[in-house]
C-alpha cells in the first residue's frame, strides 16, 4: 500500500460498536429473563421423584437427563438458578448498601477514612471461602447464613472502588466552592457526591453478582450453604460428585454449565454498562 | 536515608499485621462462640447417650465452657500467644501439628498451580496485548472471561470425570493410597494424586493474571515512551523486549502474589473435589465437624498466608522498581 | 551532484488527516485534524511550523513518521529525498534517517537508565564513549547516564532527548515542541542546540507555538491554523509591524508578541466534524468577505512565500 493512494490506511469497516453493544446486552438480558421466568413455571410436580424414570441420559423428553431418583435435571437446574439469583440479589443489595454507606462516611474526616480503609483490609485479609465457612458455622448454614455471609464478605472491593471515586469527586473544584459557600458535608454528599457515585454503584453491584453467585454455589457445595433439600446448584453438583464414577456425566455437566452462563451474563452486562457510561475505560469486548 | 525508609516499612507492616491478627482473632472467636453447634457433642460424636450428664459437666468445666466469654477469650488468646493453638477435636492432635502437616501438602498443590497459572497467564496476556483486537486476542479474552465465570469445583468435577472416570489415568481420590504409610508413598504416586487438583487450580488462576497483563501492556503500548520508541524505529519484538517487559512484569508478579486469598479459596474447593488431604480439606472438616480450635487456627493461619502474599507484592515494588527504590524519604 | 544538493529533503503535499472516533453512548464521529498541508524542507534548513496548541501540529510529526493511531485516515503525498515515503519506507527510515525529538519528557522509558536509552540509538561500536562525548557537548555530566528519567530535572531530560537526536545519524530531525516548560536560559540553549543540528547538515522541522523561537532560528516559518498552513513566510518577513507578512493571521500572531504591539488574538479553534467550507480563518479575520465564506482560498505564491488568502 502506498501513501500516494487517494486515501491510505482506510480503517476497516467495523460494525458499529453501538449496535454491537446493544445486541450483546439484549441477548444476554433475554437469556437471563428466560432462565428466571421459566423457573416460575416449574411446579413442584416437576421436581418429584419418579423411580420409573431413573438415570435417563439427556433426550428430547429430558433435555438435561434425569438423576438416580428420576427427577428431571432441567427442572432442578432452573430452580437452582433462580435460587442462586435470589441469594445473589439479596446479598448484592446488602453489600452495595454497606459499600455506599462506608464510602460516603469517608467524607467526614481523615480518621474515619483510615478506619474504613483498615476495615477493607481486614475483610480482605481472610480468604473469602474461610470467612464464609466461619460465618456459616456461626449462623448454622442455610439461606440466612449464606446471604449474611455473602453480604458481609463482598462489600470491601466495591467500597474500595467507591471510596476512590468519592475522593476524586471531593477534590473537584465545585465541591470546594460549595464548602466555601457554607454547605455542610452532608449537603455536599447528597448533592455532589451521591449523583456521581450512582452509576459506579450500579455497575459495581452488577459486577458483584458473579462473585456472589459463585461463592454461594461453592459454599453450598462444601456443605455450609443452602440445605440439602433445596435444588441449589451447589447441592446438585455435590450430589453429582457421588455419582460421578457411574458415568452419569449429565448430572454435573449441565447444571454447572447453566451456572456458568448466568454468571457470565452478569459479567457481560456489567462490562457493557461500564462502556456505555464511559467509553474510554477498560477495553473493548 | 534508605535504612530509615526500610525501618519505617518494617514498623508499618508489623503494626498492620498485629492489628489485623488481633481483629481477626476477636471477630472469629466471637463468631464461633455464638455458634449453635454444641462443642461437646462434636467432640463425642453422635452417640450422646454414652456420656452421662456428670461426665458432660466435667468436660464442660475442663474446657471452661461455663466461664464468661471474656475469660474464655483471654484463656484462648493467652495460649495462642504462647504458641499453643489447642487440640483438634477431629484429628485428636495439636492444631499446630495438623496445620503444619496439612499446609505442607497444600503448599505443593498451591505452589505448582501458582507458578503454572502465573507463567501461562503472563504469556497469554502478552500475546493478547501485542495482538490486540485480532482473533487471537478475542480468543484469549474469551477464554479468560469464561474461566472467570466458571465455578472452580465444577471444573474440578469435569476434569475428574474426564481423566479419572473415562480415561482412568488418575485416581479418584486421596493423596496417598489407603493402607500405605505416608513415608512409603512414591514420588510417582504423589504426582499422580497431585496432577488433577493442580491442573484445576492452575486453570482457575490464569484468568486474572492474563487479563491484567493484557490491559497493562495495552496501556503501556499506548504511552508516550512507547510511541517515541516506535518513532525511533523499534517495533514488535524489540519494542516489547526492550521497553514493554520492564513495565508489565513487576505489576503482574505483584498481582499474582496479592492473589493468595483466591489461591487458598481455590485450594479449599479443589482439595474437596479430589479428596486431597491439605489445609483446605481440613478447614471444611473443621467447619462441618464443629472442630472450633482447628477452625480458629486455620483462620489465623490463612490470614498470615494472605498477608505474606500482600507483603511480598509490596516488598517487590520497594526492592525492584527504581521509582520506589530510589525515592528519598522526606 | 548539484541536483542532489537542491532536491528537497522532505516534501509534504496536500496532506490531510481524519479521525474516526466514538463519543458518548458509543456514537460514531469523524473529526478533521489536518487539511491541505504543504511544506518543503531542505538540508541545513530549519522550517518552523507555528500554531496554537490544539491546532494539530504534533499530528504532523506522527504522520510523517507513520505512527498514527489505528483510527486515523491519512491522505496526500509524502516524499523523502525525492522518493515517495510509503508505509514500508517510513518503518525503514524512522529512527535512522528521520528522528523525532518528542514533545513530552515522558517519552523516556521510565524504567531504563538514560545513558542506556541514548546508547540504544547509536548504531556504531563503542557506544559508551560516543554517548559520553555527546553528553559532554550538551553540558550533561556523565553520571546523568546512570540515573533514571524521574531523577532528572525537566531541562536535563530535554537535553537527553536532544542527545538522542544527535546520537542518531538522521538527515531529518522533527522537533515537536521541544521548548515549553523551560526557563529562558534552558530554552535559548535548546534553540541553539537545534540550530547546531541544522548547521551540522541536518534538515529540521521545528514544531512550536512560540513564534519568537521560530523566527529566531528558522529559515522559513509555516503558519498553521485549524489544520491548514495559511502562510509559509521567510524568517526575515517577521519584522517591524509585520507588513511583509501575507496572511492576516500571521500578522495578528506577530503583533500579539510582547515586544511588538501586544494586540491580543483570540484563539478558538477546534477540530470540526466535517470539512470546512470557506476560509478557516474567516470568522476572526478583519478582511473577511462573502467570497471567503463561499470557497477555500487556494495556495498561491506571493513575494517568494506561500499564502492561502484571497486578499494577499
Amino acid at each position: 500500500m502506498s501513501v500516494s493512494n487517494n486515501i491510505i490506511r482506510k480503517r476497516k469497516n467495523m460494525w458499529s460498536l453501538r449496535v454491537k453493544s446493544t445486541v450483546i446486552v439484549s441477548v444476554s438480558l433475554s437469556i437471563l429473563v428466560g432462565m428466571l421466568i421459566s423457573s416460575f413455571f416449574i411446579t413442584p410436580d416437576k421436581l418429584v421423584v419418579d423411580l420409573q424414570l431413573r438415570n435417563i441420559a439427556p433426550s428430547l423428553e429430558h433435555l438435561f437427563g434425569t438423576d438416580w431418583m428420576g427427577r428431571d435435571m432441567l427442572a432442578r437446574t432452573l430452580k437452582g438458578l433462580s435460587l442462586s439469583f435470589g441469594v445473589g440479589l439479596l446479598s448484592v443489595i446488602i453489600s452495595s448498601f454497606i459499600a455506599l454507606l462506608l464510602s460516603l462516611l469517608t467524607l467526614t474526616n481523615k480518621a474515619v477514612d483510615v478506619c474504613v480503609t483498615w476495615l477493607i483490609d481486614l475483610f480482605l485479609s481472610v480468604p473469602h471461602i474461610v470467612l464464609l465457612i466461619l460465618i456459616a458455622f456461626t449462623l448454622g448454614g442455610g439461606f440466612k447464613g449464606v446471604v449474611i455471609g455473602l453480604a458481609v464478605t463482598h462489600w470491601p472491593s466495591l467500597t474500595r472502588l467507591l471510596r476512590a471515586e468519592v475522593l476524586q469527586i471531593n477534590s473537584a473544584e465545585y465541591v470546594a466552592i460549595s464548602q466555601k459557600l457554607g454547605k455542610t458535608k452532608a449537603w455536599v454528599a447528597a448533592h455532589h457526591v451521591l449523583p456521581h457515585l450512582l452509576p459506579q454503584l450500579l455497575i459495581g453491584s452488577i459486577l458483584l453478582f458473579p462473585h456472589a453467585i459463585l461463592h454461594e454455589a461453592a459454599i453450598t457445595f462444601l456443605g455450609f450453604g443452602l440445605s440439602p433439600e433445596t435444588p441449589a446448584i451447589g447441592i446438585i453438583l455435590s450430589e453429582a460428585m457421588r455419582y460421578l464414577s457411574t458415568g452419569m456425566w449429565w448430572l454435573a455437566l449441565f447444571p454447572g454449565l447453566a451456572l456458568l452462563v448466568m454468571v457470565g451474563i452478569f459479567d457481560i452486562l456489567g462490562r457493557q454498562l461500564q462502556k456505555w457510561i464511559d467509553p474510554f475505560s477498560g477495553d473493548h469486548l | 536515608m534508605y535504612a530509615k525508609k526500610g525501618t519505617w516499612f518494617i514498623v508499618k507492616n508489623t503494626l498492620k499485621l498485629a492489628s489485623l491478627l488481633v481483629a481477626v482473632s476477636i471477630i472469629s472467636f466471637t463468631l464461633v462462640s455464638h455458634s449453635p453447634v454444641d462443642p461437646i457433642q462434636s467432640y463425642i460424636g453422635a452417640d450422646m447417650t454414652s456420656v452421662s450428664p456428670e461426665q458432660r459437666d466435667n468436660i464442660a468445666a475442663y474446657w471452661g465452657l461455663n466461664d464468661t466469654y471474656t475469660t474464655r477469650f483471654s484463656h484462648w488468646a493467652n495460649a495462642v500467644l504462647h504458641g499453643n493453638l489447642g487440640t483438634s477435636l477431629t484429628f485428636r492432635t495439636s492444631v499446630a501439628d495438623v496445620i503444619a502437616e496439612r499446609f505442607f501438602a497444600s503448599l505443593a498443590l498451591m505452589g505448582i498451580a501458582w507458578a503454572i497459572s502465573g507463567i501461562l497467564g503472563y504469556l497469554l496476556g502478552i500475546i493478547a496485548g501485542m495482538r490486540k483486537e485480532t482473533w487471537l486476542d478475542v480468543a484469549i479474552k474469551g477464554f479468560c472471561f469464561t474461566i472467570a465465570s466458571t465455578p472452580a469445583f465444577w471444573l474440578g468435577l469435569l476434569l475428574l470425570m474426564c481423566f479419572s472416570v473415562w480415561f482412568g489415568w488418575f485416581p479418584v481420590g486421596l493423596a496417598s493410597p489407603a493402607g500405605i504409610l505416608n513415608e512409603d508413598v512414591t514420588i510417582y504416586e504423589r504426582i499422580r494424586h497431585l496432577f488433577l487438583p493442580a491442573l484445576t487450580l492452575s486453570i482457575v488462576g490464569i484468568s486474572n493474571v492474563a487479563l491484567h497483563t493484557r490491559q497493562k501492556l495495552i496501556d503501556v503500548l499506548d504511552s508516550e515512551f512507547i510511541r517515541f520508541a516506535k518513532a525511533k524505529g523499534e517495533h514488535s519484538f524489540s519494542l516489547l523486549w526492550r521497553h514493554g517487559i520492564r513495565s508489565i512484569s513487576l505489576p503482574a508478579i505483584s498481582l499474582h502474589f496479592a492473589s493468595f486469598g483466591e489461591l487458598f479459596g481455590g485450594a479449599v474447593l479443589a482439595e474437596q473435589v479430589f479428596s486431597y488431604p491439605g489445609l483446605g480439606q481440613a478447614v471444611v472438616q473443621a467447619g462441618l465437624g464443629g472442630d472450633v480450635p482447628l477452625l480458629l487456627g486455620i483462620v489465623l493461619f490463612s490470614t498470615l498466608f494472605v498477608f505474606a502474599g500482600n507483603l511480598t507484592a509490596d516488598l517487590l515494588y520497594q526492592v525492584i522498581d527504581p521509582r520506589v527504590r530510589r525515592r528519598r524519604t522526606t | 551532484m548539484i541536483e542532489q544538493k537542491y532536491r528537497p529533503l522532505m516534501e509534504v503535499r496536500q496532506l490531510s488527516l481524519h479521525f474516526h472516533q466514538y463519543g458518548k453512548e458509543l456514537r460514531k464521529m469523524m473529526t478533521v485534524a489536518i487539511t491541505n498541508f504543504d511544506m518543503t524542507i531542505h538540508r541545513e534548513e530549519i522550517v518552523a511550523v507555528v500554531g496554537a496548541s490544539g491546532s494539530g501540529k504534533s499530528l504532523l510529526a506522527n504522520s510523517i513518521l507513520g505512527i498514527l493511531p489505528k483510527n486515523a485516515e491519512l491522505g496526500g503525498k509524502l516524499y523523502f529525498e525525492g522518493e515517495e515515503l510509503t508505509i514500508e519506507k517510513q518503518i525503514q527510515l524512522r529512527g535512522k534517517d528521520i528522528f523525532l525529538i518528542p514533545q513530552s519528557i515522558n517519552a523516556l522509558d521510565p524504567l531504563m537508565k538514560t545513558g542506556k536509552q541514548v546508547e540504544l540509538v547509536i548504531k556504531k561500536k563503542d557506544r559508551k564513549n560516543i554517548r559520553k562525548n555527546i553528553f559532554k557537548k550538551l553540558g550533561l555530566p556523565p553520571e546523568i547516564g546512570d540515573l533514571y528519567p524521574f531523577e532528572l530535572s525537566g531541562g536535563m531530560a530535554r537535553r537527553v532527548l536532544v542527545a538522542m537526536a544527535m546520537a542518531s545519524e538522521a538527515k531529518l530531525i522533527i522537533a515537536d515542541e521541544p521548548t515549553p516548560g523551560l526557563d529562558i536560559d534552558a530554552r535559548n540553549e535548546t534553540l541553539a542546540l537545534i540550530k547546531h543540528l541544522s548547521d551540522s547538515g541536518k534538515g529540521v522541522m521545528f514544531i512550536t507555538h512560540d513564534l519568537n523561537a521560530a523566527h529566531s532560528i528558522a529559515d522559513r516559518v509555516a503558519v498553521f491554523y485549524a489544520g491548514q498552513t495559511l502562510e509559509v513566510a521567510n524568517a526575515k518577513d517577521f519584522s517591524g509591524t509585520g507588513n511583509s507578512l501575507r496572511h492576516p493571521y500571521s500578522r495578528a500572531l506577530w503583533n500579539a508578541l510582547p515586544q511588538n504591539n501586544f494586540f491580543p488574538t483570540f484563539e478558538v479553534q477546534k477540530f470540526t466534524e466535517k470539512s470546512p467550507t470557506g476560509c478557516v480563518y474567516r470568522c476572526r479575520c478583519p478582511l473577511s468577505t462573502d467570497l471567503c465564506a463561499q470557497q477555500q482560498p487556494e495556495a498561491k505564491m506571493v513575494d517568494n512565500g506561500m499564502v492561502r488568502c484571497f486578499h494577499a
